[in-house]
């Protein structure tokens, strides 16, 4: 099964009287389960790809598929319910709501989603045990550290169950040490629970463990490279 | 929202915390509207405590909220339009709820003399139970007594007038009217007692004697000028004076107080329109400060909104919550309004000595003292304005965060 199919997008951006193209037909398929980095330069378009799968912008031509859902004509409420229920995001930054806890912040998704109180819960209790943050189920995200505020990110990407999670730049702000623990989650998350991952980055931490690695540059793919066996069972090698 | 309704207790938590983010403003913001609500009430107390002392000292110096008269009564006061004492339908009308008292009085204009001064005056003859149950003030005489029964040979004058008359108590005057066959009728009257009333106006023009005793001296058995009737509260006449009317008969003319004295009536409209104003302008000026602490908050808060989008908050929900906010703000602002305002003005509903101004005010019908009056309904009208308004006002940032597109809210640094 395919989890993603885009097919010929293009995207371009003006600014004052530049255009700036942000993605020069682009076609990919991405299969279900799969674990894939999409990396290049800055200003490279992982951030307009990624955006575009996830509904959050639209493509000026191209098909994206999602699941069986045709993301480039869907409307506004309908994105936003896709975005709700199937898909899970780890933004670079800024992932958590300030004035809720770790734990409200995992339990907020719930709460749109409209499921009961308790179960929202025992779940959210769940998800921050996983993620390895049952201790700080009360905390603010003011009180956590960069890679602490990430991994509550994740917890709540997944706790509503999506098949597919977008994360863009997730260790650009952290040390290697955090950097690595959240990548072996995503690892461990592909593998357990065969979530389809697909990871903006030019992190060679993380691109060290993806067995395909999708380069871009100038809105292009330059490169699409399949590497044999699964997540994590790669072992870190100089790019 | 199709498929399911949002949270509830999500946004309001949302809406509760992020108010509070910013304390200050919110504070600030919270204090203009809690002043601006109680200004509101405050004004609307003062004015309508304004109005009713004008109304109820308007009746107070002749009481009588419902007037019976002889159809050409108003036009000539003379005793030769006058009526029968009540009787019969009217009588048992007069005797029930909701009337609480009631007075068959004369009320015809006469010349007054001393022996140094005469002036024109207006003339009543009463029966003093029926004044009292009216709502005259036995503790008003300063001097003597009041009349005793409507046999009292005696005369009541006030302060005002003996100064004019340069009379003194036990002293005889002269009255001097007319009777109903237009042949000069008069009479030598002591002065019994003496009356103070809140104007001096009224000093010189009220003079009391003996219903029976005037009768007599005006050739008339059992006539009268007026039938003044009053019930509990002088703001309810228009839902029975109809009754009256009915009981008395299409011969006579009944009138309640609004059409006795259009002045009042006028007053009376006006404070309904002055509150409207000052209650809209205080609410235009809090506006101002409600709209932008919401733009404010909102553009503070660009990245959350965009956060919250992208992880499939639909516009609409987003849109209430920046609503709801405004809500919560102005619901404790009008309940701390409202609290202040009872706090306040009930307190003062005993009087405030405005003496200092009194000189101008009594050319209006007042006195020294001013009652604010709170009213229930002046509180309901500022605060359906403060949210209606307020949440109109708050419609638009609201819809603005509402439309933020979410990675572009994302991408601000
Ligand atoms: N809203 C926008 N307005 C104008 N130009 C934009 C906008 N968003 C992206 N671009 C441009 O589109 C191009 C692709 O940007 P994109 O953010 O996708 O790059 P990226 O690969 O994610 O870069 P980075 O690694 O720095 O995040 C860049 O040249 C960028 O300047
Ligand atoms: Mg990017």
């Amino acid at each position: 099964m395919t989890a993603i199919r885009c097919s010929q997008l293009n995207k371009t951006f003006t600014q004052g009287d530049q255009i700036i193209c942000g993605l020069d037909d682009v076609s990919i398929d991405i299969e279900e389960g799969s674990f894939v980095c999409l990396s290049g330069p800055s200003g490279s378009g992982k951030t307009t790809l990624l955006n575009a799968m996830g509904g959050l912008d639209k493509p000026d031509s191209g098909e994206i598929q999602v699941g069986d859902k045709r993301v480039d004509l869907l409307g506004k409420s309908d994105l936003a319910d896709m975005r709700l229920h199937s898909i899970g995001f780890v933004f670079q930054a800024y992932n958590l709501i300030p004035v809720l806890t770790a734990r409200e912040n995992i339990e907020f998704v719930m709460q749109i989603q409209g499921v009961p109180t308790a179960q929202r819960r025992d779940k959210a209790i769940a998800m921050l045990e996983e993620v390895g943050l049952a201790d700080h189920e009360d905390r603010l995200p003011s009180q956590l550290s960069g890679g602490q505020q990430q991994r509550v990110a994740v917890a709540r990407a997944i706790v509503s169950g999506p098949t597919l999670v977008l994360a863009d730049e997730p260790t650009a702000n952290l040390d290697s040490t955090s950097a690595t623990q959240l990548i072996e989650l995503f690892v461990s998350l592909n593998r357990e629970r065969g979530i389809t991952f697909v990871i903006a980055t030019h992190d060679t931490r993380v691109m060290a463990y993806c067995p395909r690695l999708i380069r871009m540059e100038d809105g292009k793919i330059i490169s699409d490279e399949e590497r044999t066996g699964k997540s994590g069972e790669l072992q870190p090698q100089p790019s | 929202m199709a498929d399911h309704q949002p949270a509830a207790g999500i946004l309001f938590t949302l809406a509760w915390r992020n108010l509070w983010r910013n304390h200050r403003r919110t504070l600030i913001m919270l204090i203009a509207i809690v002043i601006g609500v109680w200004a509101m009430i405050l004004f609307s107390s003062l004015m309508a405590g304004m109005v009713d002392e004008m109304v109820r000292g308007g009746l107070r110096t002749l009481p009588g909220e419902v007037q019976i008269h002889h159809p050409d009564y108003r036009d000539d006061p003379s005793i030769a339009n006058s009526i029968d004492a009540p009787q019969g339908a009217l009588l048992e009308r007069l005797n029930n709820p909701p009337v609480t008292g009631w007075a068959a009085r004369i009320k015809v204009p006469a010349m007054i003399s001393s022996e140094r001064a005469n002036r024109g005056i207006q003339l009543l003859g009463v029966d003093p139970a029926q004044e009292v149950s009216l709502g005259f003030d036995p503790t008003n005489i300063v001097e003597g007594r009041f009349l005793e029964g409507p046999d009292d040979k005696g005369l009541v004058i006030g302060r005002k007038l003996a100064e004019r008359l340069e009379t003194r108590l036990g002293k005889r005057v002269v009255i001097m009217s007319q009777d109903p066959d237009n042949n000069v009728a008069d009479r030598g009257i002591r002065v019994v007692g003496i009356y103070q009333a809140r104007l001096q106006a009224t000093e010189e023009l009220n003079v009391y004697g003996g219903l029976e005793t005037l009768q007599k001296m005006l050739n008339v058995d059992n006539q009268v000028s007026e039938i003044a009737i009053t019930g509990d509260d002088f703001r309810q006449v228009a839902s029975w004076w109809p009754q009256i009317q009915q009981a008395t008969g299409p011969e006579l003319e009944t009138v309640p107080w609004m059409e006795l004295d259009g002045y009042l009536e006028s007053m009376m409209k006006m404070q309904t329109s002055f509150n409207v104003i000052i209650t809209v302008v205080i609410f235009l000026t809090l506006s101002f400060g409600l709209v932008n602490t919401l733009v404010m908050a909102v553009f503070e808060r660009v990245r959350e909104i965009g956060l919250m989008m992208a992880l499939g908050m639909r516009p609409g929900w987003i849109m209430y919550q920046v609503l709801l906010e405004s809500i919560i703000l102005l619901g404790l602002g009008l309940l701390l309004g409202n609290l202040l305002a009872v706090a306040t003005i009930l307190p003062l509903e005993d009087g405030i000595d405005i003496s200092a101004l009194a000189k101008g005010l009594e050319m209006a019908g007042m006195g020294s003292t001013l009652y604010p009056s709170l009213r229930l309904s002046d509180m309901v009208l500022s605060t359906v304005v403060v949210l209606v308004l307020g949440l109109l006002a708050s419609l638009l940032p609201a819809w603005r965060a509402s439309r933020y597109n979410p990675i572009q809210a994302l991408a601000r640094t």
